[in-house]
């Protein structure tokens, strides 16, 4: 990163409209919108199904073990595989900055 | 640096004295073993006060003061948020519920890990590489600077008031409850030891004291975990020993009612492990699951700690360290929850106090050896102190995150239109821990007695339904502008507040009137059955209708008691006759009210700036380009 360089001194429109940062965009987003949608389904099927479908959550599955204390702990098992697999993802996303980071001075720049 | 040294051991040699004063309430811990409680609380405030003084040396700017120099790691800022957010709600009050009604206490845990997952995405990296300090500085970027600025701070003064007294006044009750101190005297110590944290180290020491209270807090978590595991068995056996413990099926026979009377022993005990003891009202718990998952993502104390590491990797790494110490602990609090309920019972627990919340000191009491013994009230003693500790760090927390909001955000930034030196802005920084922190203190004794269990809801439905719509919006929809930050938050703050203001959360004179009139003119009635079994001449018959004698006088006694409580009083302070809105949490309609303000508040207002600085600002939050400077040197 050079020393002199400010938010001033950056033609952020470039940045924006350069290919390497739109295609950077769009996958970031899309893949951030369908993890997010998921996990807020995975969750609120909880509540949800705590309520309206209390029966199924009573059915015995291992000895005492019903598919509610089950579902209840899958979620600690999901959210932290949701965490992992972003993480996993996250440094695709940094690969992909990084290039941008190292050019910002020189694009948009003749 | 003296007069600091001065003031800091001041502090410490104030509290500790406040806290070892002789105890005149009966407290949980019996009088014989109080020193030992004393010892180990005072042992822990010597530790953090250690810390601070060592903190204390590295605070000379603003960005020390707020954000620690940006030099805090990321795992290390993984513990500070679980100690942050890790409240004694968390861990003296769910395992409480667990213990009380099983199953529903465990799924209300879920939903404050999956909150992480809200801030893992779309806020810790944004918010890292954009940021400077506070919640605002996300606002500021692109919306016009001072009225945004304005909004911001005057949400996260709200939310974190909320939050505070809810704190606070937990802090007097729980201390009272476990050792027998004046509540005024457990407000105030809490209160000049969280002042001599935050003054004196600002985000340094918080940090610290956040990370030591966390690391305190999961091992004392794993100590009984393992304890409990060690008498009851691992996973499918505990979960069998549950089902056939006789204090569980009692409780449960207990909570179910007349239901219970064709159910088997086992079956009874089953019904611990479903669905439906506490948890009755669908919606509300929809509506409580929303506040959490969006609204942890606006939590101001929480934003705040993505500025103390120094690039949105770290931010990254943090929230995953978070998340897994946070889920890790509310998986134990289950086994904590139900354990207690097998080896202490629910009945005693709640004997303590009605919401569970000694379930844990109890817990840690008996597995050391019962109440006489020293193993027991070592291993009690330790655990109230980290009981203790949890509500200072968090405390802390929330005190900076005001105090933040008053002087980098109203002061320097509006006020003063950011013209100011760097020895202002921490004179500034000080000055305003100090106002916040002794409006903490007054606050939380003038609270004293009052119902401020749903203040904690209220502060997520506030942070869900203004401030998260705000900085989402603002960071990832190119048409969002002044005016829609300016709506959502005055929008999403007012209905949540609103909605609150008019829910069953508050008391309703005329309805517990009826209920208590109820109970009065039911008692001869239910009286008849019980007088004909006194006169049976059996004596299983007779044992049992004098229990029955017993309740019933008790019921008809606080019964009366509201009555003559409420006598002359129809309406809440409100002046409602009963709830205008039936759910407990308002985020069901709030978080979409806030949502909506923003997007209609940004396509009815024209801001050139916003619209200009969008394409910087969302180049830097995607790719962290300068994020390195914004630590400020």
């Amino acid at each position: 990163m050079s020393a002199a360089r400010t938010a001033e001194s950056i033609n952020w429109a470039a940045i924006d409209n350069d290919p390497r940062f739109q295609r950077l965009h769009s996958k970031k987003v899309r893949f951030l919108t369908s993890l997010m949608v998921f996990s807020l389904i995975y969750y609120f099927l909880l509540p949800i199904g705590a309520a309206y479908f209390t029966d199924v959550f009573k059915i015995k599955v291992y000895g005492v073990v019903n598919v509610g204390i089950l579902f209840a702990l899958s979620q600690f098992v999901v959210a932290w595989g949701i965490a992992f697999y972003y993480t996993a993802k996250a440094r695709q996303f940094d690969a992909m900055a990084a290039e941008l980071v190292r050019e910002a001075d020189k694009i948009g720049r003749k | 640096m003296d007069k600091k040294r001065v003031l800091l051991f001041a502090a410490g040699a104030l509290a500790l004295p406040l806290i070892a004063m002789p105890a005149l309430a009966q407290g949980a811990v019996a009088d014989k073993w109080k020193w030992l409680t004393f010892l180990v609380f005072g042992t822990i405030i010597a530790v953090t006060m250690f810390v601070t003084y060592i903190a204390a040396k590295r605070v000379k700017t603003a960005a020390d003061f707020y954000a620690a120099g940006g030099g805090v790691s990321g795992l290390q800022n993984g513990w500070a948020i679980a100690g942050d957010y890790l409240s004694a709600a968390s861990f003296l009050g769910i395992a409480g519920l667990i213990s009380l009604y099983g199953y529903d206490g465990f799924m209300y845990s879920v939903g404050w890990l999956v909150a992480y997952i809200t801030v893992l995405l779309v806020i810790a990296e944004p918010c890292r590489n954009i940021g400077k300090y506070t919640l605002s500085d996300i606002l500021a970027y692109r919306n016009d600077p001072k009225k945004a600025r304005i909004v911001g701070a005057l949400s996260t003064i709200t939310v974190s008031t909320f939050y505070l007294t809810a704190q606070m006044v937990g802090a007097g009750v729980l201390i009272k409850t476990l050792i027998g101190i004046d509540y005024e005297i457990s407000v105030m110590v809490v209160g000049v030891l969280m002042l001599a944290y935050v003054l004196f180290g600002g985000m340094v020491a918080t940090t610290w004291v956040q990370i030591i209270k966390a690391v305190l807090l999961v091992c004392a978590s794993i100590l009984m975990v393992v304890l409990v595991w060690s008498q009851y068995g691992f996973l499918g056996d505990f979960l069998t020993s549950v089902v056939g413990d006789a204090k569980v099926q009692a409780r449960v026979a207990a909570l179910i009612g007349d239901r219970a009377k064709n159910l088997s022993a086992e079956q009874l005990g089953q019904i611990f492990l479903e669905p439906g003891l506490f948890l009755k009202v669908p919606l509300d718990q929809i509506s409580l699951g929303m506040a959490l998952v969006f609204g942890t993502a606006g939590m101001p104390h929480i934003l705040m700690r993505f500025f103390t590491v120094p690039t949105a990797q770290a931010a990254r790494t943090s929230v995953n360290w978070a998340m897994a110490i946070i889920g890790g602990f509310y998986v134990l609090t289950l086994f904590l929850g139900m354990g207690s309920a097998m080896k202490v019972g629910p009945t005693a627990i709640a004997a303590i106090d009605a919401g569970g919340n000694m379930a844990n000191p109890l817990l840690a009491q008996s597995l050391g050896g019962g109440p006489d013994s020293l193993g027991g009230n070592l291993f009690m003693a330790f655990v109230a102190a980290v009981a203790f500790a949890t509500i200072v760090a968090v405390v802390a927390g929330l005190v900076l995150a005001a105090a933040s909001a008053m002087a980098h955000d109203l002061y320097v930034g509006v006020i003063r239109s950011e013209h100011v030196t760097p020895q202002e802005q921490v004179k500034a920084a000080r000055i305003a821990t100090i106002f916040v922190g002794a409006m903490a203190i007054v606050i939380g004794i003038s609270a004293k007695g009052q119902n401020v269990a749903h203040l904690v809801a209220l502060a997520f439905a506030v942070a869900s339904s203004a401030n998260f719509p705000c900085v989402l919006l603002t960071l990832f929809w190119r048409r969002c502008n002044t005016g829609g930050i300016v709506a959502g938050m005055i929008v999403g703050t007012l209905t949540a507040i609103g909605l609150v203001m008019v829910s069953p959360n508050l008391t309703y004179p005329k309805v517990i009137k009826t209920a208590a009139q109820k109970v009065v003119d039911g008692a001869p009635e239910k009286m008849a059955p019980i007088t004909e079994a006194l006169a049976s001449g059996d004596a299983a018959k007779i044992a049992k209708a004098e229990k029955d004698k017993a309740a019933l006088d008790k019921a008809v006694g606080a019964a009366r008691a509201n009555l003559e409580k409420f006598k002359g009083d129809d309406t809440s302070i409100m002046g409602l006759e009963k709830p205008w809105f039936e759910l407990r949490n308002p985020g069901l309609i709030s978080i979409p009210l806030g949502f909506l303000a923003v997007i209609l508040g940004s396509l009815l207002y024209r801001d050139k700036r916003a619209d200009e600085m969008w394409d910087e600002l969302y180049v830097r939050q995607t790719t962290g380009i300068l994020a390195a400077k914004a630590q400020a040197h």
